[in-house]
């Protein structure tokens, strides 16, 4: 399991490399930063004193050194539309995204856990066709498609015909939470489905379902507690796609319900020409899911026997 | 899907190894297979292939074409609907069902490219990577590993934000994620093939690593690719669309679905077919797509069968 670990956590430095490197040099052919960053009649002197002062005038090694040395003190940069540090504009949308996030997960596992297991119990009836159209759907509908039509018939229809709607933009109570999180996590829900229903399928062929009716408990009992258990285990491995799935789909649902998170903040500040505030969120966001992947894989290891018992 | 399912066994031929001389025969088998494939999800391929080509033909206006005195026009069937513009017209008074047939034409064509240029570089790097093993493996395998950590959309963005957009660059950001996709199955894939006996034979008789990675491999990984490229096609039309939507894939006045639906958001109280009718377009392509390479992994690779 060591070399395992290793392994993985050798990987995840690597990620992290190719994340900043790919920035860094996406930053750089933006062109010169010091040139964006002076009034035109300044006099050359105190560009290349400018220069300096940033370290451009090094070799670009030694910029990107410099580079992540600032990102891991925590230093994003400055917004240049905003005058502050981009740090701060990214820790004050954390939330929004991540509770949006949350939402999304429990509607997600809500819908895809049952239907998986029932879809697996009851193998070719009408409920595992349901599924199944359920899955195909989750993974064939644009999310930002079906995030306008939620709001035409929540938000829309039923307002004009005096009944209950739900809000259509912003962040706020509850209420404001159920169309970007189901929208979110309606492709999700596909994925979950599918490995809670392969995963069952191979759990209720094993012996020790056998053995657990043998002993006489209800079928609800063996169903829902031994097999859904032991099930869930590939489903973990899939977290971490399901949060990269999330942080994806914040730009474009943050976008519809002019949700207040991150995905909204990159996404205005590539319309604003805002260079640190892309990157700086795109690199939190990318370094989380690096850490989120790690985590998994450790978590993998514990509950999985057979990476346990692994010895290399 | 309908009850009854093709199982590998029905074709027996497409399971056994195959070498040159058996690639004409597996493509025969699929061929005849086809006449049983999923009704539903062909036909609707079938008409969005021939939109795409024939657009100019079937697409009753201009796409671009502005009509500001028909703007808003409702579908035919609302009062105020005109038989002139079936799908009714957008805020410029464009055609919505032209600009959508001619929108299948971005999609397909972008997804195409995309799959034709990252796949093989994917198929490439995944039967070298698994062929040759070691350093060579290693430093394949850390790389396709990295690519895949790295959040699609956000990535784009910074480059969009770089390179500014276009259908080009949409191409050139895409490429990289689908080589890696098709890198990592095609080089899980070689690992079990390279173990076989025709594979060692062939080493024995002297063929060159070139020679057995093109002749051997390659028709050996032929099906799981086959299967892959439909799926992925599928999924690029969902990024290429997300993309289009947000504003950075796509540029305007072009008729890609995602700008579609975009354009007809803020319409969407009292216009709602601006944004209907193209999201439409992307859920039946995908979807059928799906069902396509499902039923088609079923028939050339069945080891790998899903839900």
């Amino acid at each position: 399991m060591a070399s395992y670990l290793l392994n993985r956590f050798a990987q995840s430095l690597i990620n992290i490399f190719f994340i900043t490197i790919l920035v860094f040099l996406l930053a750089r052919a933006t062109g010169d930063p010091a040139a964006a960053l002076v009034p035109d009649d300044l006099p050359e002197a105190a560009v290349i004193e400018l220069r300096a002062r940033l370290g451009l005038d090094k070799p670009l090694i030694h910029q990107y050194w410099l580079f992540v040395q600032d990102i891991a003190s925590g230093d994003l940069g400055m917004s240049i539309k905003g005058h502050r540090p981009v740090i701060d504009m990214i820790i004050e949308r954390i939330p929004a995204t991540f509770s949006l996030a949350l939402a999304a997960l429990v509607i997600a596992m809500a819908m895809g856990i049952p239907l998986g297991v029932l879809s697996a119990v009851y193998r070719d009836t009408f409920i595992d066709r349901v599924a199944k159209v359920v899955a195909f759907l989750g993974q064939s509908t644009p999310p930002f498609w079906l995030a306008i039509m939620l709001i035409l018939f929540f938000g829309v229809f039923l307002f004009e015909q005096g009944l209950p709607s739900l809000p259509v933009s912003g962040r706020g109570g509850p209420a404001t939470y159920i169309m970007p999180a189901f929208a979110m996590g309606w492709a999700v829900t596909a994925g979950v489905l599918r490995i809670t229903r392969s995963s069952m399928l191979d759990v209720l062929d094993s012996d020790y379902m056998t053995m657990a009716r043998a002993k006489g408990l209800s079928e609800t009992t063996v169903i829902w507690k031994h097999a859904l258990r032991n099930a869930l285990i590939p489903v973990v491995t899939y977290f971490g796609l399901i949060i990269a799935a999330f942080m994806n789909g914040s730009v474009v649902i943050e976008q519809v319900f002019a949700w207040p998170g991150l995905g909204r903040l990159a996404l205005v500040a590539v319309t604003g020409r805002d260079f640190p505030v892309v990157q700086g969120v795109v690199i939190t966001v990318g370094v989380f899911l690096i850490v989120i992947n790690l985590a998994v894989d450790i978590l993998y290891a514990f509950i999985d026997p057979r990476i346990r018992y692994t010895k290399q | 899907m309908t009850g009854k399912k093709l199982h590998a066994r029905d074709i027996g031929a497409s399971a056994a190894p195959a070498d040159t001389a058996s690639i004409g025969r597996q493509l025969h088998t699929a061929l005849s297979a086809l006449k049983r494939a999923p009704l539903v999800p062909t036909s609707i391929l079938g008409i969005l292939i021939s939109f795409a080509v024939f657009a100019p033909l079937i697409a009753p206006h201009n796409p671009i074409k502005i009509d500001i005195m028909a703007n808003l026009t409702p579908p035919v069937w609302h009062e105020g609907g005109s038989s002139q513009y079936l799908l009714g017209t957008d805020k410029l008074g464009r055609d919505v069902l032209s600009r959508m047939i001619y929108g299948s034409r971005l999609s397909l064509s972008l997804s195409l490219i995309v799959i034709f240029l990252g796949g093989t570089t994917g198929v490439l790097l995944g039967m070298i990577s698994g062929y040759l093993g070691g350093f060579v493996d290693a430093l394949i395998q850390r790389s396709v590993e990295a690519m895949l950590a790295l959040p699609t959309i956000l990535v784009a963005l910074v480059f969009v934000f770089t390179f500014g957009f276009g259908f080009w660059n949409v191409v050139f950001i895409l490429s990289p994620f689908i080589a890696a996709r098709f890198a990592r199955m095609v080089r899980g894939e070689t690992l079990s093939i390279k173990e076989r006996d025709y594979v060692a034979s062939a080493k024995v008789i002297g063929t060159s690593k070139a020679g057995i990675i093109l002749r051997h491999i390659l028709p050996n990984v032929a099906n799981t690719v086959i299967v892959l490229a439909t799926l992925e096609v599928g999924h690029l039309i969902l990024v290429e669309s997300s993309l289009s939507f947000l504003g950075v894939g796509i540029p305007p006045p072009n008729p890609a679905w995602g700008l579609m639906v975009s354009e007809g958001r803020e319409y969407i109280a009292t216009a709602y077919w601006i944004s209907l009718f193209p999201g439409i377009a992307i859920l039946a392509a995908v979807l059928s797509l799906n069902l396509f390479g499902d039923w088609l992994r079923d028939v050339l690779d069945p080891r790998r069968k899903q839900l």
